[in-house]
């Protein structure tokens, strides 16, 4: 069976009917598990105190901010070239969980480094791409709240997502390529060389991979949502069409 | 409860105003898809018996 058959509402709708109790029980376990792991069974770091149990929720935060943009960039892209709703509905189902993940990073970071840098902010070049990808997950948002033509909101937002890609990819390796800051640059475990101890390491995978699950689970869900409003609207503009 | 020492504050502002915010999404989230489904079955029924 081809991929694209899941373009199909229909198909789609019975495919998350599925997967969203699976996913969010997994996301529960591995969330709870993980968080509760990290927050009371591991030992403070020797520099940064118990502020290292923030990582839990900082570092799988910024990884999902990141990385739901480029599932955003490539449902968007499939919009585009093959005219696929679900695709569509789908990048827009996703946004507020991308931005909600950018505020929980941009808040814990926050925290974080008003203990271990003296200061909240600092317009540091990982941590300024950030920003700036936070105002795209809102511009986004906004785009599709402003246009009531769902296709050429779908159209315009798959621009702009192109456009924020640039951005979502300068939050990831904006260290590197400035290589100054506060920020350092290994902190995310899965792509960069380990740099911290199993102790806090197993933990951490545990929580990303709740982080991870729990995205999936909620992009299905909203995505129904957005494709049963989608049918909403065509039902109303049909009655209109019939009462005129 | 983990002896948390002078960044107590710090660590559970931390998990508490995560906690709000991903809660917060996925209320929201159950509150739209449960409007949206009020919604469609609505215009449905309404559309049926017409």
């Amino acid at each position: 069976m081809s991929i694209w058959s899941y373009a199909n509402p229909h198909k789609f709708a019975a495919v998350a009917e599925r997967v969203v109790p699976v996913a969010g029980v997994l996301a529960a376990i591995c969330l709870i598990g993980g968080l509760i792991w990290g927050f009371f069974f591991t030992p403070d770091d020797y520099r940064q105190g118990s502020t290292v149990k923030i990582i839990y929720l900082h570092v799988p935060a910024a990884m999902m901010a990141i990385n739901i943009w480029g599932m955003m960039l490539v449902a968007s892209i499939i919009w585009v070239i093959r005219r696929h709703h679900v695709s569509a509905l789908a990048a827009k189902a996703a946004a507020p969980v991308g931005i909600t993940m950018t505020l929980v990073a941009l808040f814990t970071g926050a925290v974080w480094g008003q203990q271990m840098w003296g200061t909240w902010w600092a317009w540091d070049p990982r941590l300024t791409s950030f920003l700036i990808l936070f105002l795209f997950y809102v511009a986004y948002i906004a785009l599709w709240s402003a246009i009531e033509d769902s296709d050429t909101a779908a159209d315009l937002t798959a621009i702009l997502c192109l456009v924020g890609s640039v951005f979502a990819i300068l939050s990831r390796y904006a260290v590197l390529f400035w290589n100054q800051g506060l920020h350092q640059a290994a902190s995310d475990p899965v792509y960069d060389e380990r740099q911290i101890d199993n102790v806090f390491y197993l933990p951490l995978i545990l929580t990303i991979a709740g982080f991870i699950i729990l995205f999936v689970a909620l992009v299905f869900y909203r995505t129904r949502t957005e494709i049963d409003l989608r049918r909403v609207r065509s039902l109303e503009a049909r009655r209109r069409m019939v009462e005129v | 409860m983990p002896d948390l020492g002078k960044y107590a504050v710090e660590v559970l502002s931390a998990y508490a105003g995560s906690m709000v915010l991903i809660g917060g999404l996925i209320v929201m989230s159950i509150a739209q898809r449960r409007a949206a489904k009020r919604a469609l079955d609505e215009i449905e029924e309404e559309q049926g018996d017409g």
